[in-house]
């Protein structure tokens, strides 16, 4: 097993008191798995990512274990981590675009992270790796300024699996660009994967129909909980939660209209997650609900690989 | 009722506007009341000037925007034509200023345009506009942006054009910051709307929201228009490689990218502008490839040979 | 529950927590307390001869007396009240045609905002303590409003500088154009929705005037070219440096308005540092 999180929880520190972002999730990714992680804003998705990097200072790791290959990560020891940054675990940030330093050559840049990494670089893999995603070994004397959005991107990406790392998180890397761009970042993804570069990756998104593309299992979240799991096309055809069910048939694609068939949402808010309500988040905008819905379901699972929360799901 | 005849958009770039740069060029369509036109493309694309345009927070460099036959930026009295044309745009949380309530948006409208309206009066008419948003009042009326979701936000922004009795709104990507979720209801929305008659442009870069709710659509790259026409039409039987390199590209839910034909993209399938019948050229630079669809020429060597000599 | 009152009672609640700000406060306020009240207690002026000559502080005379015998505690209150004057009105002065050059040049661009960054780039690169002398020198100034003028006149360029670029960035948010799209003039524009959006900025960029005020008035005061009626802790230097108060050991002459001016212009530096962390909610962590 790759990854193995257990009933981890992470709030965040507001005036107001503690927002429970991520409130006690589990689960696992295996190894050469592409997790699609799924969820709306405020769902938790974006802190389970960061969570599993860096907690930022208002962020508390209140509970729970994350073990990587075996070795549980020190979440809230920011020294502690930096064993597992970069070699295990890596992140491509969602604006990685602006997060080259523009006063500094690209190759200059790379030289001095993983320098400071205590890594020597190698200028031969370094150029076989860009060559990969399809960049020529010249960026590597270039200025950001001088790239376009994806080819930034693209020399992101590059690095930040350089290491090889065990688990590679890229987080909302395709929803700043252009359909076009979003689809050549989505297959050089599949291809880091394909190439062992990376043993396996968590694509957290919010668009379900771009991460079915690549992945080969989508965890969907609701309100700082998990709502399902499941192998991507099961997901997506034969959902059993009834927020993946809405959520799903709210998408519009290529081919429906609106006079054909009219799409509907769903109705209502999510909770406040500063005093969320007990038992099922998703219960007071479910038309499923009952009185068992008052208690918590488990994340379970109801067929191989298909785990669900919810109490009709069986 | 809104025509665009070769608008172009120049801006002068470099250290003394030595260098012009083009982000729309000699682009025309028309939308009509009840008829909702998308304007679909990339970043780039010139899609938002446009909008921007046609909304008068740019001002056009050549070609004429006109209402009803007037064009709009000779019209001395801007305040008459935001009563008929209105703009909703792509973040909704940036739309409302972060230091008022929220519904400062609709007090505006009545301190510009009703001032005589009583208190009493103009609260019901409000409520009547959030109501006609699938708004409750009362869930909205008095709070601040950062306490109302996006989805509620873009509802209140579309409620303030109603109040005015506009004739056509301009929705700027106004879906792409919402979630998935309450996007839908949005676009319902959209179609509500334009079942009381009112006309939409709606720009858009994502394919699946144009083609859900738009009559017509105008796919734009690099500040032309390269295919247009009747929404099915152009998604049904897309004619320029670049619309179909884009359908291609979209992510869809039961169909994976690798399914997809490769060929079909291909650069040497033939161009359907110079394919067509030279008559069938009726407007500059597009061709009718059948009735209501048009198709610029994809770049192909015909207009190449053409260039050189 | 409201945002406003929220984000207000979040601003107090930071404020009062704040030690720069709090001490920063407490060191000003005392200071014009006792320039506000100070003269009160005095029955004669803090010109008049009323003591004998260098006498070192004592009960009578809390800060001692001059060469000629005047009372240095009661020139120190009365100056204090001066340097408070200069420092508001030069600062008002000074923020308002900074506010106004700032708002127009950041908002209207084009040929305007060329027009007025030049004029700002001017007055900027101007040596404007070289121009005072000049000005005062020529002009003579008589009175404390007529020095205040003059500083207010030339030190508004930077906070014009910084005010375009916040201008210019409120400008292209969406809520502008949806006032514009709503029918809402540009004078109105920029005071309704532009400015609510940079008050605490505006608030910091006063401090700063304001403290930057008092230190040019006191270094023109220093060289002689003060205002020649009344009294203020530059001029209180200006004397003591004139009748040679360090050669002759006459310490608590020119301690009193020496100390009075680095404490209230540090003070207000340090409310500044302090207030930007009660606004800045990324400060605040630190």
């Amino acid at each position: 097993m790759a990854l193995n999180v257990t009933d981890l929880r992470v709030y965040y520190r507001t005036l107001r008191g503690e927002v429970k972002a991520l409130d006690g999730v589990t689960f696992s990714v295996a190894d050469g798995e592409i997790m699609g992680l799924a969820g709306e804003s405020g769902s938790g998705k974006s802190t389970l990512a960061k969570s599993l990097i860096r907690l930022d200072g208002r962020m508390r790791h209140v509970g729970g274990t994350v073990e990587l290959d075996g070795r549980t990560m020190p979440l809230s020891d920011d020294i502690g981590m930096d064993r597992f940054r970069f070699r295990e675990v890596s992140l491509i940030p969602q604006y990685s675009m602006s997060a080259l330093n523009p006063t500094r050559k690209i190759g200059k840049m790379v030289g001095e992270l993983l320098d400071s990494r205590g890594e020597r670089p190698d200028r031969a893999e370094l150029e076989r790796r860009l060559e990969l995603v399809g960049l020529s070994k010249d960026v590597l004397d270039r200025y950001p300024i001088e790239l376009s959005g994806g080819m930034k991107q693209r020399v992101v990406m590059v690095v930040s699996t350089l290491l090889n790392p065990s688990l590679l998180i890229a987080d909302e890397v395709t929803s700043a660009l252009d359909v076009s761009s979003q689809k050549a970042v989505a297959t050089t993804l599949l291809g880091f994967r394909d190439r062992g570069l990376v043993t396996s990756m968590m694509v957290v998104t919010h668009d379900i129909s771009l991460v079915y593309q690549i992945a080969d299992t989508i965890m969907v979240m609701y309100a700082g909980r998990l709502a399902e799991k499941a192998p991507a096309d099961v997901l997506v055809t034969a959902p059993r939660h009834p927020y993946t069910k809405q959520l799903i048939s709210a998408l519009p694609e290529v081919g429906v209209r609106y006079e054909d068939r009219r799409l509907t949402g769903i109705p209502g808010n999510p909770p406040s997650l500063l005093k969320p309500p007990g038992g099922c988040r998703f219960r007071e905008r479910c038309p499923l609900a009952f009185d068992q819905c008052a208690e918590q379901p488990p994340f379970a699972e109801v067929a191989p690989g298909h785990f669900v929360a919810c109490w009709k799901a069986e | 009722m809104l025509k665009l005849d070769g608008v172009s958009k120049i801006y002068r770039v470099g250290a003394f506007g030595g260098r012009e740069l083009k982000a729309v060029s000699d682009v025309s369509f028309e939308v009509g009341e009840g008829e909702v036109v998308s304007l679909i493309g990339e970043s780039g694309s010139g899609k938002s000037t446009l909008g921007r345009m046609i909304l008068r927070l740019a001002s056009v460099s050549g070609g004429t925007i006109t209402l009803d036959g007037r064009d709009i930026t000779s019209l001395k009295d801007r305040k008459g034509y935001y009563r008929q044309v209105q703009g909703v745009f792509q973040d909704p949380f940036s739309c409302y200023n972060p230091v008022f309530r929220a519904d400062r948006v609709f007090a505006m409208i009545k301190e510009q345009y009703f001032p005589q309206a009583g208190a009493d009066e103009w609260r019901k008419r409000v409520e009547g506009a959030l109501e006609s948003v699938r708004l409750d009042p009362g869930n909205v009326l008095g709070k601040y942006p950062h306490q109302l979701s996006g989805g509620q936000l873009q509802r209140m922004l579309i409620a303030r054009a109603v109040l005015l009795d506009i004739r056509l709104l301009v929705a700027d990507e106004i879906i792409s910051m919402l979630d998935a979720s309450t996007r839908i209801d949005v676009l319902n929305l959209l179609a509500d709307l334009r079942a009381r008659g009112l006309g939409i442009l709606f720009v858009t870069h994502d394919l699946s929201l144009g083609n859900y709710v738009s009559d017509r659509t105008v796919v734009l790259r690099h500040g032309k228009i390269v295919e247009m026409g009747r929404t099915d039409l152009v998604f049904g039987d897309p004619a320029h490689p670049y619309t179909r390199s884009l359908l291609a590209s979209v992510p869809r839910l039961h169909a994976k990218w690798t399914d997809a034909l490769p060929e079909d993209m291909a650069e040497d399938v033939p161009c359907a502008y110079h394919e067509a019948p030279r008559e069938s050229r009726t407007r500059p630079g597009l061709a009718e490839v059948e009735g209501n669809h048009f198709v610029a020429c994809s770049g192909c060597g015909a207009s190449k040979i053409k260039e050189k000599a | 529950m409201t945002a406003v009152p929220t984000v207000r009672r979040e601003a107090l609640h930071f404020a009062l927590r704040n030690r720069k700000l709090v001490v920063g406060t407490v060191i000003v306020a005392v200071f014009l307390v006792a320039g506000l009240a100070g003269p009160l207690l005095f029955d004669h002026g803090p010109n008049d001869y009323v003591g004998p000559p260098m006498a070192s502080p004592s009960g009578e005379f809390w800060f001692g007396t001059t060469t000629f015998g005047q009372d240095v505690f009661a020139q120190f209150v009365y100056g204090l009240r001066s340097t408070f004057l200069v420092g508001v009105l030069g600062g008002v002065l000074a923020a308002v045609v900074g506010m106004v050059v700032g708002f127009v040049a950041g908002y209207r661009g084009g040929w305007v905002d060329e027009l007025l960054t030049m004029l700002t780039n001017i007055v900027l690169v101007l040596p404007a303590l070289v121009v005072l002398l000049i000005i005062n020198a020529y002009l003579g100034v008589r009175s404390i409003g007529v020095q205040a003028l003059f500083i207010g006149l030339t030190s508004w360029p930077w906070a014009a500088r910084a005010i375009r670029a916040q201008t210019f960035s409120l400008r292209s948010r969406e809520f502008v154009d949806l006032a514009r799209l709503s029918g809402v003039r540009t004078p109105k524009i920029i005071l309704r929705e532009i400015a609510p959006n940079m008050s605490s900025y505006l608030f910091l960029t006063f401090i700063l005037l304001f403290g930057s005020a008092i230190l040019i008035a006191a270094s023109l005061d220093f060289i002689g070219l003060g205002p020649t009626e009344g009294v203020s802790l530059g001029l209180m230097l200006n004397n003591a440096a004139r009748w040679s108060a360090l050669q002759l050991g006459l310490w608590w002459w020119f301690i009193p308005p020496g100390a009075g001016i680095t404490a209230i212009v540090g003070a207000l530096y340090v409310m500044n540092v302090g207030l930007d962390e009660v606004f800045n909610p990324k400060l605040r962590e630190m």
